[in-house]
């Protein structure tokens, strides 16, 4: 076959990067090499343009056991274990079939945790789509809603791993690009981490799991492409999940490491065989002969090609010591699962791959792996086409705003998604879905880990860096208010064409912002991806890098986040803080209320935040406080209503110099809301900690009273914030 | 008392039952795999939720099928004590081994949530260390959960004192709030709700021991 230059259209690579693939191998590739190349070099394979600032992130702590470059990041939580963590997209297959789109999505970073030999215990989710009341595409994205929330309940709840919880909102750029993150989380013995690595010359390469079949071919590429109006056509490239297949896969796997007769093992993902071989091969300076008849195939007649690229679901590559394959084989029957030898491990560092005998493709591993090209785009100032001064406003009504936010798609209840999954499976779930960051007990230690999920496109719009930066500090906040100190991070970079200078500029100072404080609060990043092209029709989505950050806790009863009884005193950690017009242009009010956007995402002083998260911590470990929750999107009168739907209320009077829609509403961070019955050890607390604690009012029954401002009876107010969600999804 | 907890391929709440039982009961439980012909030494018999093999056709029609079944078929004949949760329940109604069927949620939803039961009885192995019209909170987490059976059937259920478990919230559409039944025999349960769930104050509360400690003590006064 002649390499045409549509060829090479259709395959994503450009005239230089071909030219490179024959200067690497000497001479034209054949038709599969081609693919090989194509998939490998992909942007969503080889992060070739997000590679050179991604070096910038911090990586390493004294907590951190594998960085960056395997299947998962792990951490150490003591008692000779670790956690396995990694937050993966599925944007793409999501927009076009939601259901299998989400469901591969859990699927895909499921295997990329028990593939390092960790038992999955959590996932979680950060989803986006356009509004639900779209003029437009509002009938759309609730199909896609409904599609992607059913996709991810099929998926976990078959495979028996809880979702804990996510965060989901919405924003006109999400129309044509939903975005779909999934975080997955696994226990796993400190000094019994398997890698993807094809160690030790001679030995066998094993194929189990699932059937090969056509589905899937080219998903990498695709995910690394914009939307046009054909894109529906790549609905074939979507896979199929299977969890009953995933959830014997896992088992098959874990007992399989046992035996000890396992060298590596690397599940097959993005790119499928191709992608397996080579980066095992690669990573231990090792080559792979494997030959594709020997693969177990779901259909006859499948070429080399399609082999190699095909995506299918639930399938491992894994690398056995010699003579003792047999081990592996009978945990796999027993399991009812293929394993079939398709290769062995070479010493020539080549990935040399034939079909019924005849070499199909023959390239060096490192080729593939490590000479992928590496752009340093250029770029400039963020895209960003918004005003820095807001416009002149009045509110009319303080209460009716308050009620318009809580029945936001945003801020509302989101329980019509979490009750379709089963977030207590394996019953360590201590705090699941509404809490401010889901606590997992981990059996084997008698410790916990906290986790939250956390991405705010509007900030990252206003300020790619700031928003980075405050991004990470609401998580860090998350999981401190829930009383657990943040250890590590994972990331999940979405933004749209890296090749427009504008848009590139926003990943660059996102990044940068982004490591910036991850140093500062010390949350390596251990793992993530990057998810580029999210464009359709040349419509980039709101810059979106949404992160994850891991914290250890020890195993108790979780402190509420909501207000338990009348009569106590209602306090903030933190300060009342400070807003002007051009800092309240990101917060849910602008949005929701005035329907515009601008100016800049709100003040973070990194320092003043360590210290309230350092104090929400000693309070909640203390049991100084009986209720907890962080002041986010909505500002303290959302935060207040929210501790308020456990049913009982409060009376405040807010103290503050700025103008009551500010004070109600502005978003600044480093706050944290407690009710308490020991106020003045709370107090001391503060004084020694020297942070500032702000004495708001007390709980009280049944009403929702902030002196002055607003008095609303709070059965109204929650069920507004209950039922919003599913009133627009049936409208 | 020894349970033996089933794992079918696909089971996933096998881990909770025993942990349930051995670790918040502090009874002996062990596994029992799915194509063992005969029951090791045991007391009790507990189907776990999940989806053994995957659910595919209908919730439990495969598992039926399973070599495991016909060792539990006659352990529950010769009157040993079989708990059915979720999909174990499920499978039972499958068997035949209870009457009814489970057909999908009214909401058309997976539903995963704390509920209120009544204990509508404790003239059962399952319900006899609670109290008659109790209410306990159990969670679900099932998809097709929602219970039917004949007008017959259902009147007899009810006639013989059957109806272990009724919603009080009823969140699948079950016909008479039905949550758990027992067999003629009275030692099979099948209920949609996880009490394994709920057996430990750091889950919310210990209020699904209600359903194992009956076991026991029906086993100690056998």
């Amino acid at each position: 076959m002649t390499i045409t230059p549509e060829l090479l259209a259709t395959h994503k690579l450009n005239a230089a990067e071909y030219e490179k693939i024959v200067s690497l191998l000497g001479r034209e590739p054949s038709i599969t090499e081609l693919g090989i190349f194509s998939v490998m070099w992909s942007e969503h394979c080889s992060y070739k343009s997000s590679r050179v600032h991604l070096k910038k992130l911090p990586t390493k702590s004294k907590y951190v056991l594998l960085g960056p470059g395997e299947n998962a990041g792990i951490i150490d939580i003591g008692g000779g274990y670790g956690v396995a963590f990694k937050i993966e997209s599925h944007n793409h297959p999501s927009f076009i079939e939601p259901f299998q789109g989400a469901a591969t999505g859990v699927g895909g970073i499921l295997r990329d945790i028990f593939t390092m030999g960790a038992r999955p215990i959590a996932v979680m989710d950060a989803i986006r789509f356009g509004p639900l009341d779209d003029p437009d595409y509002g009938k759309r994205n609730q199909r896609i809603l409904e599609g992607v929330v059913s996709g991810i309940a099929h998926y976990g709840n078959c495979f028996g791993v809880p979702t804990v919880g996510g965060e989901c909102t919405f924003h006109p750029s999400y129309n044509g690009n939903p975005l779909v993150n999934v975080f997955a989380l696994g226990v796993i013995k400190a000094d019994e981490v398997f890698l993807g690595r094809a160690e030790g010359v001679g030995n066998p390469v094993i194929y189990v799991g699932a059937k090969t079949g056509k589905d899937g071919i080219h998903g990498a590429t695709m995910a690394s492409d914009e939307f046009t109006e054909e894109s529906k056509q790549h609905r074939p490239n979507v896979q199929m999940g299977d969890p009953f297949m995933e959830k014997l896969l896992l088992e098959a796997c874990l007992e399989a490491m046992k035996t000890g007769a396992i060298e590596g093992i690397q599940d097959m993902g993005a790119a499928g065989l191709t992608c397996s071989t080579c980066e095992m091969g690669s990573r231990a300076g090792t080559g792979m002969e494997v030959d594709l008849m020997h693969v177990p195939q779901r259909e006859t007649g499948m070429s080399a090609y399609e082999i190699m690229l095909s995506e299918s679901q639930e399938r491992m590559l894994l690398v056995a010591r010699k003579g003792r394959e047999q081990e592996v084989f009978d945990v796999f029957k027993k399991w009812g699962l293929d394993a079939a030898i398709i290769g062995t491990v070479t010493a020539d560092g080549i990935l040399r791959v034939r079909h019924h005998g005849v070499l199909v493709a023959e390239i060096p591993n490192r080729a593939l792996a490590d000479e992928a090209p590496i752009y340093t785009r250029s770029f400039t100032k963020p895209a960003r086409n918004v005003p820095m001064e807001g416009p002149e406003f009045k509110s009319l009504d303080l209460g009716a705003d308050l009620k318009a936010l809580l029945g936001s798609a945003d801020l509302c209840s989101k329980h019509w998604i979490w009750e379709q999954y089963d977030f207590m499976v394996r019953t360590n779930t201590i705090a699941g879905p509404g809490y401010d960051a889901a606590i997992v007990r981990v059996k084997e230690t008698g410790s916990s880990v906290a986790v939250s999920l956390d991405g705010n496109g509007r900030y990252c719009y206003l300020s790619p860096r700031e928003g980075a930066k405050l991004m990470v500090a609401e998580a860090c906040r998350n999981v401190s208010t829930v009383g657990a100190l943040p250890l590590a991070a994972t990331n999940n970079l979405n933004f749209g064409n890296p090749e427009k200078p504008e848009i590139m500029a926003q990943l660059v100072e996102a990044i940068e912002g982004m490591s910036e404080a991850c140093v500062f609060f010390e949350t390596p990043i251990t793992g993530g991806n990057v998810s580029l092209y999210n464009e359709t029709l040349g419509e980039g989505i709101l810059p979106t890098p949404v992160i994850g950050i891991v914290g250890l806790m020890k195993t108790e009863a979780p402190v509420k986040n909501v207000f338990p009884k009348a009569g106590l005193d209602v306090l903030l950690i933190g300060s009342m803080g400070d807003c002007d017009l051009t800092h309240f242009g990101g917060t849910q009010y602008a949005n929701t209320i005035l329907k515009t956007l601008w100016g800049m995402p709100p003040k973070l002083d990194m320092a003043e935040e360590k210290k309230v998260q350092a104090a929400i911590r000693k309070l909640v470990g203390d049991g100084l406080v009986e209720s907890s929750h962080d002041v986010g999107e909505g500002g303290l009168a959302v935060a207040l209503a929210e501790c308020s739907f456990g049913g009982v209320g409060c009376q405040v009077a807010l103290q503050s110099k700025l103008r009551p829609e500010f004070t109600l509403f502005h978003e600044g961070p480093s706050r944290i809301l407690v009710s308490t019955s020991q106020v003045e050890k709370v107090v001391a607390l503060g004084k020694e900690l020297n942070v500032e604690v702000v004495r708001l009012g007390s709980t009280i029954v049944d009403r929702f009273v902030v002196d002055g401002l607003l008095d609303l009876p709070l059965g109204e107010l929650r069920s507004t914030w209950e039922t919003a969600l599913e009133t627009k999804l049936h409208a | 008392m020894k349970f033996g907890v089933v794992v079918f391929p696909g089971s996933n709440c096998d881990h909770d039952a025993l942990w349930a039982v051995s670790q918040n009961l502090g009874a002996e439980a062990e596994f029992i795999w799915h194509d063992s012909r005969k029951l090791p030494a045991v007391d009790a018999v507990i189907l776990p939720g999940g989806f053994s093999y995957g659910d595919y056709l209908r919730c439990g029609a495969i598992a039926k099928f399973s070599p495991v079944m016909t060792a539990v078929k006659k352990f529950a004949a010769d009157g040993g004590l079989v708990a059915g949760i979720c999909n174990g329940f499920q499978i039972l109604t499958e068997a035949g081994m209870l009457p009814g069927a489970l057909i999908r949620n009214k909401g058309q939803k997976f539903v995963c949530r704390p509920v209120e039961l009544e204990i509508a009885t404790t003239n059962s192995p399952f319900t006899n260390a609670g109290h008659k019209g109790d209410h306990v909170t159990f969670p679900v987490a099932h998809g097709e959960g929602c219970y039917i059976a004949d007008e017959q059937t259902l009147n007899q259920l009810e006639a013989e004192d059957r109806v272990l478990f009724r919603y009080i919230d009823n969140p699948n559409g079950s016909m008479r709030n039905i949550a758990g039944i027992c067999n003629a025999g009275r030692n099979v349960l099948g209920m949609m709700p996880h009490p394994e769930r709920v057996t430990e104050p750091l889950m919310g509360s210990s209020e699904g021991l209600v359903v194992f400690r009956s076991m026991i003590s029906a086993f100690a006064t056998k």
